[in-house]
C-alpha cells in the first residue's frame, strides 16, 4: 500500500471506527480519538510531499490495480505539481476543523468527527484519482457527509440548505459522468485520465463535453451564475462544515479545470476561453460588489470566495504559465484563508450566537488576543502583501494584464472592493463602540481557539512571505499542462 | 446436451414442491410444535437450494430437459440462487412482523411463500411458452392469496382485489401474445420460434401484433409504465412481508421472463420490441420519479421509485442490440442483470428496516414513522440510508455501479438518440435523488416522535446487518458480481 493510498484511507478507517464504537457517553474519548486520527492522515500525507521529484511533469507515487475488470477500471493514483499541495491542504484542514469542533459539537459527536474524517479521505481520493471512475466515486462521494454535516449539526433553515448543495451539484455532476462514459467509449475502453489527455476529439465533441464537464466544475467552484447554492449553505452549515466546504470542496471544481476540461478538450477550452473569462470577472468584480452588501458575516465571506474563486478560473483561461500557477496558488491560499475566516466567525457564533455584524461592535476591547488573529486573516483576505491572499491574486492580475490590459485592469479593480466589504465589516464588527450587550460579555478565546487559528496564521503568513515551496513544485506540471492545452486535438 | 428426462435440470423445483407439501402438512401435526419448525425448515430448503443452485450454476453447464421445455443455464441457475436467498431473507425480516399480526394460521405464509418461488423458479428455466405461462400463473395465484393473507384487513383485501384484476388481465395478455406467435411460427418452443422468424418466411405484421402483447404481458411483471397501475396500491395495500416478497424474487423472474421471450425467442424482432422497450422507459422514469416526490407513505413511495428502477432496467435491455447488430448484446443485457440484482438486494434491506420498526398493531410506512431514527438507533438509520443513497444512484454504493453500467451500454452504442436517452436518465435520476432525499432529510434532521427502542430478534438483526453492508461492499467491489453477470449473459447468447 503506497502512501497515497493511505492518505485516503486512514482518515476513512479512523471514521469507520468513530461510527462503529462511538457512544453519545464518551464523547471525549471520540474526541481525542478523531484527533488522534487527523492528526496521523496528515502525518502520512508528509512522506509525499518529502519525496517528490521537482522538474518533472510525471504523476508520482503512482498505485495502479485493477478494481472492475469488466469496464477495465482501475484504482489508479498518482500526484502531480498540481494536485500535491491539495492533498496535504485537506489533511491539515481536518485537523482544524476537529479542534474547531471540539466544545461546540455536542450532539452525535462520534458522527460529526466521522464525517469529518471519512470527507477528507474522500477529498483527498478526488486529488489523487487517475481513473475517470476513480475520481466520479470520490467526486460525489463527498455530498454524503457534507449533506449529513449540514443536515444535522446545521443552522436554522438548515434542510433547504443540505438540499440545495446537494441537488445544485449532483447535477452538474451526472452530467460529466455522462461525459466521461462518452469518453470511455471514444478511448475504446478505457477510463485512464492520462490516456484521454491525448485522445483525439473532433470540434463538435470537445464543445459539447467542455459544456458537460462545465457543468460539474462550474457548479462547484462556483461560478457566476450556478453560485447562488454557496452562500445559503454556508450561512447554514455548521462552523466546521463551512471551513471545509470553502476551504477544499470549492477547489474539488477548479481542479476538475486542470485536470478534465483544459488538457482534454484543449480546442474547446481556448474556443470558449472568452466565456469563462467574462463568467470570472463577472465573479470577480460583480459578485465582490453584492459581498459589500451583505448584513450577514458568513454570507459576505460566502460572496467573497466567489469572488477569489473567479481569480483562480480566471488565471486558468488566460493560458499562462503565471496565470494558471497564480490560480493553483490561489487555491490554496484561499483554502487557509476562507476557513480561517469562518473559524474567526465561528468562535463569535459560539458566544453570541449571531451572525448579523449589527449584533456586533467593539469586539475589540473584550476580546483583544482574538482581535489581533482576525485582522490577520481579514487583511489576507484582502490581499495584503506577506500574507497568502496576495501571491495568487498579485499572479493572477499581472498574468491577465500579459494577456489583455483592460481585462487586467478591470481584474485589479477587484482589489479594492475586496478590501472595501472586508475591512468595512472588519471596523463594524471589531471596532467602534459597545453598543450591545452580548459584547460585553465576551470572553476571549481559550487555548483551544488559539490553537487553531495559531495554526492557520502560521500558514498564512508562511505562504505569504515565503511562497516558493509552493509555486516551485508546480512549475514543470503547469508547464506541460499549458502545452497540451496549446497543441490540437482536432482530427 | 439435450436428455429427455433430465431429472437434474428440474431437480430446485421439485425439492421446492416437495418442501412445499411437507411444511403444509407438518402444520396439520402439531400446532405449536409446526410454526418454528415450519419457519426452520423453509430457511434450510432455500439455504440449501441456494447454495446448490450457486454451485451448480458456477459450473458453467447448460442442460435442455424434458425436449426443451426447461433450460437450466448458468443464468438461469445463479437468478434461482439469487430469489431463493431473497425468499429467504424475506422470511428473516418478516417471522416477528407476520407473526404479530396473525398471518402465520396454519403455515400458508412459508406454503405459499415457497409456492410463489416454484412459479419463480418454473419462469426462470421456461424453455417453452407453456412453462414460462404456467410458472407465471403459479407465481400470480400464489401472490394474490399472499395479499389476502390478511383478510380481517380492508386495504390488504382491496389490494388483493386489484392485483388479482389487473393480474388476470395480464396474464390474458401475455397468453394470447403467445397465441398470436404460435399461430405464426407453429411452435411454442422458444428456441423453436427464434428459428421460424431468423428463416424470415414469416408475414412481419403477424408477429408484431403479438409481440406487442407480449411486451405488456412483460411489463406487467417488471411494474414498467404504462402498466404500472397495480405497483403502488398493492406495495402499500398488502402487508410489508408480502410486499417485499412481491417486490424482490418475481423482479428477478419478470427479467428472466424479458430475456426468454425478447431475446432467446424475439430477438429477429428486436427493433421492434426495443422501440417499446425504449418509450416504456422513459414513461416509467417520468411517472415513477415525479409520483415519488408527491407520496407521504414509505411504501407508495418505494413502489414509485420501483417503477422509475425498472425504467434503467428496461434501457439496459433495450440496448443490446444496435442497428440489427448484436455485438454489445452482452454487455447491455448484462448491465440489466447487475441492476436487476442489485436493485432486489437494495428492495430487501430498506423493506427489512420498514417491517423492523412496525411493531403488533401499528404499521410504520409513513416516512414521518422515521423521524428522528439516527437518534433512536444509528444502525438501522445508516442501513437504511445506505439503501436510500443506492436507489438514488450516489457512489460509493451499489445502485451507482448499476446506473453506471447501463448507462455505459447505453452510451457505447454511440448512436445520438440512446445517448439523448442516458442523458434523460441522469437527469430523471436527479429528480429521483429529491425525494431519496427527503427520507435521509426525515431520519437524520427531524426530532423522532417516538423514544420507545428499536429490539429485533438477533437472526433478524444479523441478515439486516449484512445486507445493509453488502449494500456498501458491493459498491466498492462489484467487480465479481459483474463478471459473474456477464458470464452468465454470454453463456446464455452462446447457447
Amino acid at each position: 500500500m503506497g502512501w497515497l493510498s493511505l492518505a485516503i484511507w486512514t482518515p476513512i478507517l479512523f471514521g469507520a471506527v468513530l461510527l462503529a464504537l462511538g457512544r453519545e457517553s464518551q464523547a471525549p474519548l471520540v474526541r481525542w480519538l478523531a484527533l488522534v486520527g487527523s492528526v496521523i492522515s496528515f502525518l502520512v500525507t508528509l512522506p509525499i510531499y518529502g519525496g517528490f521529484k521537482l522538474g518533472t511533469a510525471e504523476m508520482q507515487f503512482v498505485e495502479k490495480a485493477p478494481w472492475i475488470e469488466r469496464f477495465n477500471v482501475n484504482y489508479h493514483l498518482g500526484v502531480d505539481g498540481i494536485s500535491l499541495w491539495f492533498v496535504l491542504l485537506t489533511a491539515f484542514i481536518t485537523i482544524i476543523v476537529v479542534i474547531a469542533g471540539w466544545e461546540v459539537i455536542q450532539r452525535k459527536v462520534n458522527q460529526y468527527m466521522a464525517a469529518f474524517l471519512i470527507l477528507s479521505g474522500l477529498m483527498i481520493g478526488v486529488f489523487a484519482a487517475l481513473d475517470g471512475v476513480l475520481f466520479y466515486v470520490f467526486f460525489e462521494a463527498t455530498l454524503i457527509p457534507m449533506y449529513l454535516i449540514i443536515g444535522i449539526w446545521g443552522g436554522p433553515n438548515k434542510i433547504y440548505a443540505a438540499f440545495k448543495f446537494f441537488l445544485y451539484t449532483l447535477l452538474g455532476s451526472l452530467l460529466m459522468l455522462v461525459a466521461f462514459i462518452y469518453l470511455y467509449t471514444r478511448s475504446g475502453g478505457s477510463f485512464d485520465i492520462l490516456a484521454w489527455h491525448s485522445l483525439p476529439l473532433s470540434g463538435t465533441a470537445q464543445t459539447l463535453l467542455f459544456f458537460a464537464m462545465l457543468a460539474a466544475f462550474a457548479v462547484k467552484v462556483p461560478m457566476w451564475p450556478v453560485h447562488t447554492w454557496l452562500p445559503d449553505v454556508h450561512v447554514e452549515a455548521p462552523t466546521g462544515g463551512s471551513a471545509v466546504l470553502a476551504a477544499i470542496m470549492l477547489k474539488l471544481g477548479a481542479y476538475g479545470f486542470l485536470r478534465f476540461s483544459m488538457p482534454i478538450l484543449p480546442d474547446a477550452s481556448r474556443e470558449w476561453a472568452w466565456l469563462m473569462i467574462a463568467l470570472s470577472l463577472i465573479a470577480v468584480v460583480y459578485v465582490g460588489l453584492v459581498a459589500l452588501v451583505q448584513q450577514d458575516m458568513k454570507k459576505l465571506v460566502a460572496y467573497s470566495s466567489v469572488a477569489h474563486m473567479g481569480f483562480v478560473t480566471l488565471g486558468f483561461f488566460v493560458f499562462n504559465d503565471l496565470g494558471v500557477s497564480g490560480g493553483i496558488v490561489q487555491m490554496i491560499a484561499h483554502g487557509f484563508v476562507s476557513s480561517a475566516m469562518f473559524l474567526c466567525i465561528g468562535v463569535l457564533y459560539d458566544r453570541v450566537h449571531s451572525r448579523e455584524i449589527a449584533s456586533y461592535g467593539g469586539v475589540v476591547n473584550t476580546m483583544p488576543r482574538f482581535t489581533v488573529f482576525a485582522l490577520l486573516f481579514a487583511m489576507a483576505n484582502c490581499g495584503l502583501p506577506g500574507t497568502a491572499g496576495f501571491v495568487g491574486e498579485w499572479m493572477v492580475i499581472l498574468a491577465t494584464v500579459k494577456a489583455n490590459f483592460w481585462l487586467g485592469l478591470l481584474a485589479a479593480t477587484a482589489l479594492i472592493s475586496g478590501a472595501s466589504y472586508t475591512l468595512w465589516m472588519f471596523k463594524r464588527v471589531y471596532f467602534g463602540p459597545m453598543v450591545n450587550d452580548d459584547v460585553r460579555q465576551l470572553s476571549d478565546i481559550n487555548g483551544r481557539e488559539f490553537l487553531m487559528l495559531a495554526l492557520l496564521a502560521v500558514a498564512v503568513l508562511w505562504m505569504g512571505l515565503y511562497p516558493k515551496p509552493f509555486t516551485d513544485v508546480m512549475d514543470a506540471s503547469v508547464a506541460s499542462l499549458l502545452q497540451r492545452v496549446a497543441a490540437s486535438k482536432l482530427n | 446436451m439435450i436428455d429427455r428426462f433430465s431429472w437434474m435440470a428440474i431437480y430446485p423445483e421439485l425439492v421446492l414442491l416437495v418442501m412445499a407439501c411437507v411444511i403444509a402438512l407438518l402444520d396439520l401435526l402439531d400446532k405449536r410444535l409446526g410454526r418454528p419448525v415450519a419457519y426452520i425448515l423453509s430457511v434450510l430448503t432455500l439455504l440449501v437450494l441456494a447454495v446448490l443452485s450457486g454451485l451448480y450454476a458456477s459450473s458453467g453447464q447448460t442442460v435442455y430437459g424434458f425436449d426443451g421445455l426447461v433450460v437450466s443455464d448458468p443464468m438461469a441457475n445463479w437468478l434461482k440462487c439469487f430469489a431463493a436467498l431473497a425468499l429467504l431473507v424475506t422470511f428473516v425480516y418478516g417471522r416477528s412482523y407476520v407473526a404479530d399480526r396473525g398471518m402465520l394460521r396454519g403455515g400458508e405464509w412459508f406454503v405459499l411463500g415457497l409456492l410463489s418461488l416454484l412459479g419463480v423458479f418454473v419462469m426462470i428455466s421456461a424453455g417453452n411458452f407453456i412453462v414460462l405461462y404456467l410458472g407465471l400463473e403459479c407465481l400470480t395465484l400464489a401472490s394474490y392469496a399472499l395479499v389476502a393473507l390478511r383478510r380481517d384487513h380492508t386495504t390488504s383485501v382491496e389490494a388483493a382485489m386489484k392485483y388479482f384484476v389487473l393480474g388476470a388481465m395480464a396474464s390474458g395478455f401475455l397468453l394470447y401474445g403467445l397465441s398470436m406467435l404460435y399461430g405464426a411460427t407453429g411452435t411454442l418452443d422458444i428456441a423453436g420460434v427464434f428459428k421460424a422468424i431468423a428463416s424470415g418466411q414469416i408475414k412481419h405484421q403477424v408477429l408484431v401484433f403479438g409481440l406487442v402483447f407480449v411486451v405488456a404481458g412483460v411489463a406487467f411483471k417488471f411494474g414498467a409504465a404504462p402498466f404500472h397501475m397495480w405497483i403502488p396500491d398493492v406495495y402499500h395495500g398488502a402487508p410489508t412481508a408480502v410486499t417485499l416478497m412481491l417486490g424482490a424474487a418475481p423482479k428477478l423472474a419478470a427479467f428472466s421472463m424479458a430475456i426468454r421471450l425478447l431475446v432467446e425467442g424475439l430477438l429477429p424482432l428486436a427493433i421492434d420490441w426495443q422501440q417499446m422497450l425504449g418509450l416504456m422507459a422513459i414513461a416509467s422514469l417520468l411517472i415513477g420519479n415525479l409520483a415519488a416526490i408527491a407520496q407521504t407513505n414509505l411504501k407508495r413511495m418505494l413502489a414509485y421509485s420501483t417503477i422509475a428502477q425498472m425504467g434503467f432496467v428496461l434501457l439496459g435491455l433495450m440496448a443490446g442490440v444496435v442497428n440489427g447488430n448484436a455485438l454489445s448484446a452482452a454487455n447491455a443485457y448484462s448491465s440489466a442483470m447487475f441492476y436487476i440484482v442489485t436493485y432486489v438486494l437494495t428492495t430487501l434491506a430498506s423493506f427489512g428496516v420498514i417491517m423492523l420498526l412496525s411493531r403488533e398493531g401499528f404499521e410504520s410506512d409513513d416516512i414521518a414513522d422515521f423521524a428522528g431514527l439516527n437518534q433512536r438507533s444509528p444502525l438501522y438509520a445508516g442501513i437504511m440510508a445506505v439503501c436510500l443513497f443506492s436507489l438514488a444512484g450516489i457512489p460509493p454504493l451499489v445502485g451507482f455501479q448499476a446506473k453506471l453500467s447501463v448507462l455505459q451500454a447505453l452510451v457505447s452504442t454511440n448512436l445520438p438518440a440512446y445517448i439523448g436517452l442516458a442523458v434523460f436518465a441522469v437527469v430523471m435520476s436527479l429528480i429521483g435523488a429529491f425525494y431519496y432525499l427527503r427520507v435521509v432529510k426525515v431520519m437524520y434532521f427531524d426530532e423522532p416522535t417516538s423514544t420507545s427502542s428499536i429490539s429485533a430478534p438477533l437472526d433478524m438483526r444479523a441478515v439486516l446487518s449484512l445486507n445493509g453492508a453488502l449494500v456498501l461492499v458491493l459498491g466498492i467491489v462489484p467487480g465479481a458480481l459483474m463478471t459473474l453477470c456477464a458470464q452468465a449473459i454470454v453463456q446464455m447468447l452462446a447457447t
